[in-house]
């Protein structure tokens, strides 16, 4: 079964009558469930639009929307939707709402109207997940970066949705930071749940089982990551770039040292140059 | 010389249970002319210390000279801060958060009205920074901040800077939440300005493969002190060093490095991704014999280095 399906979805901004935005326009798409998806795309491409869409912050003007079968626009189990997919947005910092580590968690769970005994035991679980158990009794002002983010997502996955939506999540942080966000989100992957990545940083696309590129509120590419990648006129059209290692392949393919124009990652591309030099 | 400091600290928190030693023994030369990067995991003490470089933190311990104002812990005499701040100017994170007013020809024009000019010099002012930024001045001054992308609202901010004509400009994170393109076209604009409005660069950024793209010098804070100020081109030689102090290294040095490592004898001092395909064209020629020349290298449309000694014939 699909975790997420859209139906030929449409969503504009009206801003005003002669002011009007098309984000999404004709999107058809089936999210496997367990699947790791990394969608890319410009500024404005609709990549956070979409995001909105899949836990019914925003409801299709044309189309449908459908989480685990369930019709986002359907008023009756919107509940569900929310419960179903969480989403971790890009500033750590307007994420927070208590002033100690393990309220802030339990945030989610209470208001899913969930008994005190099961909430103690997911707050544990869920700081355990994202390593920052020995946290709990702290302030999240004081954490790092990458740090709130991992708490962030704590307290999206103690409501135990099934899938969890990244909205360029890692966009304000460290590489340090980055990479703790990162390794999170495929420990969760790899124990069953659905991954949404949403990002600008290309090397996190490579992780991905499949990558979305999405350009004027349409879907441009969709495929493994190498193979997306690999298609790089396809990819300068659509405005957005291969990850460093693969212009690097580029440029010396079009010298003359024939590497190959589908290298994604380095160690794959010093393996090619030793064979060569 | 243009900022000489000397035996700078600076604790948060002073004389309070809190107290936190933010940066200490900090001596540096800034000189004018420099393309300089700052790097420095999250904590370092980076942002404290350039935001002592235009006034906005006092000055608690030792001394700076930026041009000839200088700043101590002395009440008095009282250091001149108008005219610091327009020779220094502060690109801060997310510049675009801080545009206020109704339409761009104001927000650019705040600055200028602050350093006290005259109507006519501001207009001027403002009309050179908004071109110099890449934007159309007409179509662009009578809109609203809020109306634009964030690629334009982040021109303006910056533009909003420049209309001061600082002699040292300070970019904190510049391209951070961009997307690729928008990344490009900021770097390309900061490139610019060096050659066209502030002779001295000096930029903050987490992204190393960025850094190595434009500055020669480059400063790396660790645990509040200057673990190392360097020319570009030393960078390789502490790749051991800076990954224990949580901080990554261009993938052409760790390229290189690996190659090394592997028998490949790639010459030392490959810091950009230039160096380390010149390096491999030259091996690859003396091996194969052949004559494969480097003028395809930005055939695709890659623009690997914004450091014009460097750019290729």
């Amino acid at each position: 079964m699909s975790a997420i399906e859209l139906e030929n979805v449409y969503y504009s901004y009206v801003l005003s009558e002669d002011n009007i935005i098309k984000a999404v326009r004709g999107i058809s798409l089936k999210i496997e469930e367990g699947s790791f998806v990394a969608m890319v795309g410009h500024n404005g491409s609709g990549k956070s639009t979409i995001a909105k869409l899949l836990n019914g912050l925003l409801v299709p003007d044309y189309g449908k929307v459908r989480v685990f079968g369930m019709d986002t626009q359907d008023k009756e189990h919107i509940f569900d939707v929310r419960k179903s997919v969480g989403m971790v947005f890009q500033n750590p910092d307007n994420q927070m709402v208590a002033s100690i580590i393990e309220d802030d968690i339990a945030f989610g769970p209470e208001n899913l109207g969930i008994e005190r005994e099961e909430i103690i035991r997911r707050v544990d679980w869920a700081l355990d997940k994202v390593h920052m158990l020995e946290h709990k009794k702290g302030t999240p002002f004081k954490l790092s970066g990458g740090q709130k983010q991992r708490l962030a997502i704590a307290g999206i996955i103690a409501m135990k949705p099934k899938v969890i939506v990244f909205d360029e999540s890692t966009a304000m942080l460290d590489p340090q930071g980055r990479k703790e966000v990162m390794e999170v989100a495929h420990e969760l992957n790899k124990e069953g749940m659905t991954v949404i990545c949403i990002t600008h940083y290309m090397e996190e696309a490579l992780g991905a089982d499949r990558l979305i590129v999405l350009n004027d509120g349409k879907i441009a590419l969709d495929g493994k990551p190498k193979e997306v990648f690999s298609q790089y006129e396809k990819i300068k059209e659509n405005k957005i770039h291969v990850p460093l290692a693969t212009k690097i392949a580029i440029s010396l393919d079009d010298i003359g040292v024939k590497v190959g124009k589908d290298i994604m990652e380095k160690d794959e591309l010093v393996d090619k140059l030793c064979q060569l030099l | 010389m243009s900022i000489v400091v000397k035996d700078l600290a600076f604790t948060y928190s002073l004389g309070s249970p809190y107290e936190k030693k933010a940066i200490q023994n900090i001596n540096l030369t800034i000189n004018d002319g420099d393309f300089l990067g700052i790097v420095g995991h999250t904590g370092s003490g980076k942002s404290t210390f350039i935001q002592h470089l235009n006034g906005l933190i006092k000055v608690q311990e030792g001394e700076i000279e930026v041009f000839d104002i200088k700043l101590t812990n002395a009440k008095k005499p009282k250091p001149d801060l108008r005219k610091l701040r327009s020779n220094v100017g502060m690109v801060f994170q997310y510049p675009e958060y801080q545009l206020f007013e109704d339409t761009v020809y104001k927000d650019v024009a705040f600055g200028p009205k602050n350093l006290g000019l005259d109507e006519e010099e501001i207009a001027k002012r403002v009309k050179e920074a908004i071109e110099l930024v890449g934007l159309d001045f007409e179509a662009i001054k009578e809109r609203a901040p809020f109306e634009l992308s964030g690629g334009q609202k982040r021109r303006v901010a910056i533009a909003g800077i420049i209309a001061m004509k600082p002699k040292v400009l300070i970019l904190d994170e510049p391209t951070a939440g961009l997307d690729p393109n928008g990344k490009e076209q900021i770097l390309t604009l900061i490139t610019h300005l060096k050659k066209n409005c502030s002779s001295t660069i000096i930029v903050i950024s987490h992204d190393i493969d960025e850094i190595t793209r434009f500055a020669t010098r480059l400063i790396v804070f660790n645990e509040g002190r200057v673990a190392f100020d360097m020319p570009m081109n030393e960078l390789f030689k502490h790749q051991q060093e800076l990954v224990e102090m949580g901080l990554d290294i261009p993938l052409a040095v760790k390229i290189a490095n690996d190659l090394k490592a592997k028998g490949v004898a790639i010459q030392d001092g490959v810091v950009t991704v230039e160096d380390l395909i010149k390096e491999i064209v030259r091996l690859y020629n003396a091996k194969h014999n052949t004559k494969l020349n480097l003028k395809d290298i930005n055939k695709s449309g890659f623009n690997f280095s914004f450091r014009s000694d460097e750019v290729f014939e």
